[in-house]
């Protein structure tokens, strides 16, 4: 390393005059066969929803291909893939509701294999810097059991990154303090 | 700027622009304790229950982490890095060109990355339905841009200067001018949203955004530099920043910590 990075600042409130786009929420194209919500809501340590957070999410398609252009993983196949979300609304009510397909599984380090899960990154006022998270899927329990990431979470707190399938998709609420507070991780 | 970078470090590579795939990472360096502000900020009220508690867990970076978002010019407009012609008529307020270079910590150019921006107007009001301080609106002024950086990995945009404005974070408080920044990088690992500082602010001792930031040489990092060099005659006056990102990884497959 030469050089040091610019450092972390918080978006601050008035992010949604810059950063939201109107398909950001769309991480496969409106109406993509097999489609699913994601839907939740990010709660503050006194256990109120945050309305003015910005959430961005990062995953591979149902194949385990990324939306990357250098190469990893391979090119997706599927029509208008992003593999990318960003949901920030100016007049938020704390809630986020994107639409995607569910990832498949993909390569962990030494040989592992990754369950299925998106990485997130919240951003909010009163966040100087982002905070990471995954999420995994309850439904799939025997690829959970074998993810090299869960493996690293106290078992006690796994249950915070798995989204409960509910009609048409999943809920993955986020608690940033509290008893059933999210993991977050250090990437 | 480049010039002295180079004279630092002496080395011709600090020019080489990446080839996408041979040279992406497989993983990002680790950073420092202090490189950037501290989750809970006691100056900084909001940080209180915005935080979390527990400890984080160590993410091994995995191809979820060493890939990311490519969006390219998808959604870069063709007046988006022109913040002065998006209306029927001028903004009111001092016109500035801000450009600078987007690296990687080795000092790699960054081509083809998102830049956006957004920021208050001239009078230090943000258009947005929240921000309600007695400071005029601007028609002309929307305050966000984008733009994608070239092969050498430079941004520009043309704006206005924007003003500080006070906040209910403690009696008196004033943010120091800003522009947001926010920057995707080639990988989830390396995305930053930061803030542009102008050169001697005088409310930047009293700023606890800014002061969260503990080292102060890491502080000057996020703080432009006037230049004469970009300045236009009978135009604009120029401010330059240049923004780095982590760099990689020493080892393909870091180390269990």
């Amino acid at each position: 390393m030469i050089f040091e990075t610019t450092p972390s600042q918080t978006v601050g409130p008035y992010f949604a005059i810059g950063l939201p786009f109107d398909v950001g929420p769309f991480v496969v194209p409106d109406g993509t066969p097999g489609a699913i919500h994601i839907t939740g809501t990010i709660y503050d340590g006194a256990g109120e929803p945050i309305p003015d957070f910005l959430l961005e999410t990062w995953q591979a398609d149902g194949d385990g291909h990324f939306a990357d252009v250098h190469g990893h993983g391979g090119p997706s196949q599927l029509d208008g893939f992003r593999g990318f979300a960003r949901y920030g609304l100016e007049d938020g009510d704390g809630s986020f509701d994107i639409v995607t397909v569910k990832p498949g599984s993909v390569p962990g380090l030494a040989g592992t294999i990754q369950a299925p899960h998106i990485d997130v990154s919240v951003f909010a006022r009163g966040m100087l810097h982002r905070s990471v998270t995954r999420i995994y899927f309850a439904d799939e329990v025997q690829a959970n059991a074998g993810d090299p990431v869960l493996a690293r979470v106290p078992v006690e707190r796994r249950a915070t990154l798995l989204a409960e399938p509910v009609e048409g998709g999943y809920q993955f609420d986020i608690r940033f303090q509290g008893p059933h507070e999210t993991v977050f991780f250090a990437v | 700027m480049t010039e002295e970078l180079q004279a630092e470090t002496g080395a011709d590579e600090v020019r080489t622009i990446y080839t996408p795939i041979a040279d992406t990472p497989t993983s990002y360096l680790r950073e420092p304790e202090g490189a950037h502000p501290p989750p809970d900020f006691e100056g900084y009220k909001s940080t209180a229950l915005r935080h979390p508690k527990q400890p984080l867990v160590y993410l091994p970076q995995t191809i979820t982490e060493i890939t990311g978002p490519q969006l390219g010019t998808l959604l870069v407009g063709e007046t988006d890095n022109d913040l002065t012609v998006q209306h029927a008529g001028e903004p009111i307020g001092e016109r500035i060109v801000v450009s600078g270079r987007v690296f990687d910590t080795e000092g790699k150019p960054l081509r083809g990355t998102l830049v956006e921006i957004w920021q208050a107007n001239s009078a230090g009001r943000y258009k947005h339905r929240w921000d309600r301080w007695p400071a005029p609106l601007d028609p002309n002024f929307s305050g966000a841009g984008r733009c994608v950086t070239d092969d050498e990995g430079r941004y520009q945009f043309t704006t206005i200067k924007p003003g500080p404005y006070p906040w209910g974070n403690h009696y008196n408080a004033w943010r120091p001018a800003h522009i947001h920044f926010s920057l995707l990088g080639r990988a989830f690992t390396q995305r930053l949203v930061t803030q542009m500082y102008f050169p001697g602010d005088p409310f930047f001792p009293f700023d606890p955004i800014f002061n969260s930031v503990r080292d102060p040489k890491a502080r000057e990092r996020m703080v432009s530099s006037f230049s004469i060099h970009d300045t236009v005659p009978n135009w604009a006056h120029a401010y330059e920043f240049d923004i780095y990102l982590r760099g990689p990884g020493a080892t393909p497959f870091e180390e269990e910590h």
